[in-house]
């Protein structure tokens, strides 16, 4: 009985339903709080906070400013896609902040110590990922250590380990926490921007990586959807010892599923950092935040490839409004708190398909009596 | 040197508390990954209590204040992993996850709102307790006793009593190990995980509000616990989730910590030059080789981290 369905009770429909419903709680809650602190200015806020680059008064300036949020999308899309692609596997990726922090050790190392050109440094931040990757893989496979405790042990020991070489001398200034900026000690670490500026009013950080994490993405849901490799990993995901049966290497997978996100999480640190406009704070006590708003991005974007996408700019984008409204009013870490009650809310959303699909059994058995 | 010790003491009584809390939590099948952000909301709770009640200058009764109001947090805020994964069948990863990130950017908006409402210009996400942690400290010699130590080691003894030799803990072990049975001998699996997710944040909010009076007299909210809610995970696993081994492993991480603190003033550490980043590592890194070797016959309650579903057999 392949009837053809209704258009709501398509998955790709449920899941686009769940994701918005996601978001509309999270803002609520937002404006509620704001609504508490100060009702004055609650309904603007969170409009600004929305509507990021678009409440600038020119579209010159809207235009950088989409492209500032753009050059930090970037980066939190290849986080998502790495804890995306993991998680189709069945593994949890955690450890993702890590493998990120990583990235970012290995590309300012070989950029401040080494001058290093900037394909070196992407290639350093791929090697560094993915072999922490490959080694909270290798733990899971070989020793059973649960994936998400050792991914948080290391992304402790990542950061102090990269605070630590990154506290040499040839890589920050002795009087600040701060590495070097780049312009100054090695511009040809610098991503090429292609002329792709000169579309975002002349913002000479807007790089390559831009399009490449999309590219990147169309790749990941190409590889996991389309080839038998994608395939096999799913399989290893879904039963390991059924993908044994069937002849398939589970402790491989296992470890290559890791070593694909690590690199993924190390490019997106290289996509950060060799921007040109961050720097690595050597004084850090807390993992950076990027690895767990990708945890966001991939279940907000219904754990798609492509749907990430969106989320990593919805998320993004909200962030970078949440520094725009009344900061003698409300405080700016209130983005934060949305997207902390939206990935909240990402939980229950086994829940709410499960209500949808049970209302529809309820529906078809109607028909049927009738 | 005695300043090594007393770091190490108050450390590994936050260790304790905060590690017994996820040992409940997992005994009864639900993974905390929330601790750290329970850890914020007790400090939260208790750092805002100091504040409100600073006129109080009785040292018992500020001590039962700044503990009921971290304890309040900290049991609140854990209602929120306990709906979602026991009732909603939610991801406990995920979840644990979103309140750790949640907890930080809800303490630092509440903070300010609170210095705000009292000192229209005071925007920042501080909280001071400078006369109110006197009440808590006694000095002996030039070790500062802080009451708080005594209580984790109370509550240690408590909680063995509770896990080991009541039937609440016996029925709560069982929802850990095997729901469906437990069930099946009439014990409410939902109830009996509600109870352990509460406990956790009944002791993670005492670990939390512990933490930020260890050393300092003020607190950045926006900073968060600094990872010693991930820490205590570690110790968790480390003493195999058994009470007794807990405290031995929270102290001997409570000493690595402690060291990093307060190396600089120890001649022969100063000597060697190691960074302190080295010693802030040490911890997780001799975890994480223990879980190598030690995970093969994991003593994790069998049942962790599955949602329970009553149709299922």
């Amino acid at each position: 009985m392949m009837e053809k369905k209704k258009f709501w009770q398509l998955p790709g429909f449920q899941t686009l339903l769940t994701s918005l419903i996601c978001i509309v709680a999270g803002l609520f809650v937002g404006f509620v709080i704001l609504f508490l602190i100060a009702p004055q200015g609650a309904f603007e806020a969170i409009v600004t906070i929305v509507l990021n680059f678009l409440t600038k008064n020119s579209v010159g300036s809207m235009l950088k400013a989409l492209g500032n949020t753009l050059i930090k999308t970037a980066p939190l899309l290849m986080c998502a896609l790495s804890i995306c692609f993991c998680y189709k596997v069945g593994l949890f990726n955690i450890g993702a902040a890590g493998q990120y922090e990583a990235g970012a050790g290995a590309a300012l190392a070989l950029a401040l110590i080494f001058n290093m050109p900037w394909y070196v440094c992407l290639l350093g931040a791929v090697v560094a990922g993915g072999l922490l990757g490959a080694l909270t893989g290798a733990l899971k496979a070989y020793r059973n250590v649960n994936e998400v405790i050792s991914g948080i042990m290391l992304n402790w020991i990542t950061l102090y380990a990269v605070n630590m070489v990154l506290s040499s001398p040839a890589s920050k200034d002795t009087a600040s926490p701060y590495t070097w900026a780049l312009t100054q000690k090695n511009p040809s670490a610098i991503l090429p921007s292609l002329g792709l500026g000169a579309l975002f009013n002349n913002n000479k950080n807007v790089t390559i990586a831009v399009p490449l994490a999309i590219i990147f993405a169309i790749i990941i849901w190409v590889v996991l959807e389309k080839t038998k490799f994608g395939y096999e990993l799913k399989a290893t995901g879904y039963n390991k010892e059924a993908a044994r049966y069937a002849g398939m290497h589970e402790k491989k997978n296992i470890i290559i599923t890791l070593m694909i996100g690590g690199a993924l999480a190390g490019i997106g640190a290289a996509f950060m950092y060799l921007s040109g406009f961050s720097k690595w704070e050597t004084t850090m006590a807390s993992v950076p935040g990027m690895g767990f708003n990708g945890i966001a991005a991939t279940f907000l974007g219904g754990l798609h490839p492509i749907g990430t996408i969106f989320s990593s700019f919805f998320i993004q984008n909200i962030t970078d409004g949440g520094s725009l409204i009344d900061r003698m009013l409300y405080p700016s870490q209130i983005s934060d708190l949305i997207s902390g009650v939206i990935i909240y809310f990402c939980g229950f959303v086994l829940f709410f398909k499960t209500v949808m699909n049970t209302r529809r059994k309820k529906t078809d058995r109607k028909g049927e009596n009738a | 040197m005695i300043l090594l010790l007393q770091y190490t003491i108050i450390f590994a009584s936050v260790l304790t508390l905060v590690a017994l809390g996820g040992c409940f939590s997992e005994h009864s099948g639900v993974i905390n990954l929330g601790l750290e952000g329970i850890m914020v909301m007790g400090a939260l709770g208790g750092a805002m209590a100091m504040n409100m009640f600073s006129s109080v200058s009785n040292p018992f009764l500020m001590i039962l204040i700044v503990c009921l109001a971290a304890v309040i947090f900290g049991m609140l805020y854990s209602c929120l992993l306990a709906v979602a994964s026991i009732n909603f069948n939610a991801d406990q990863t995920l979840v644990g996850t979103a309140m750790n990130l949640l907890a930080t950017s809800v303490a630092a908006v509440m903070v300010r709102a609170f210095n705000s409402s009292r000192n229209p210009d005071d925007v920042s996400t501080i909280l001071k307790y400078v006369t109110q942690k006197k009440l808590f400290i006694v000095r002996i010699g030039g070790f500062e006793f802080n009451w708080m130590m005594l209580i984790a080691v109370v509550l240690l003894v408590v909680m063995y009593i509770i896990l080991y030799k009541t039937k609440f803990g016996l029925r709560l072990r069982a929802c850990g190990e095997n729901p469906q049975a437990a069930n099946s001998v009439g014990i409410d699996v939902y109830k009996m995980r509600w109870a352990g997710v509460l406990i956790s944040g009944f002791l993670g909010g005492l670990g939390g509000i512990t933490y930020i009076m260890s050393g300092v007299s003020e607190w950045k909210f926006e900073a968060g616990v600094a990872g010693f809610g991930f820490l205590s995970l570690a110790v968790m696993i480390f003493g195999q989730w058994k009470p007794q081994k807990i405290a031995l492993a929270a102290v001997l991480f409570g000493f690595f910590r402690a060291l990093s603190n307060v190396y600089t003033g120890i001649g022969f550490l100063a000597a060697l030059n190691i960074p302190s980043s080295v010693y802030n590592m040490l911890p997780y890194i001799i975890s994480l080789v223990v879980l190598a070797f030690t995970s093969r016959n994991s003593a994790a309650p069998k049942a962790e981290g599955i949602p329970y579903d009553k149709g299922q057999r």
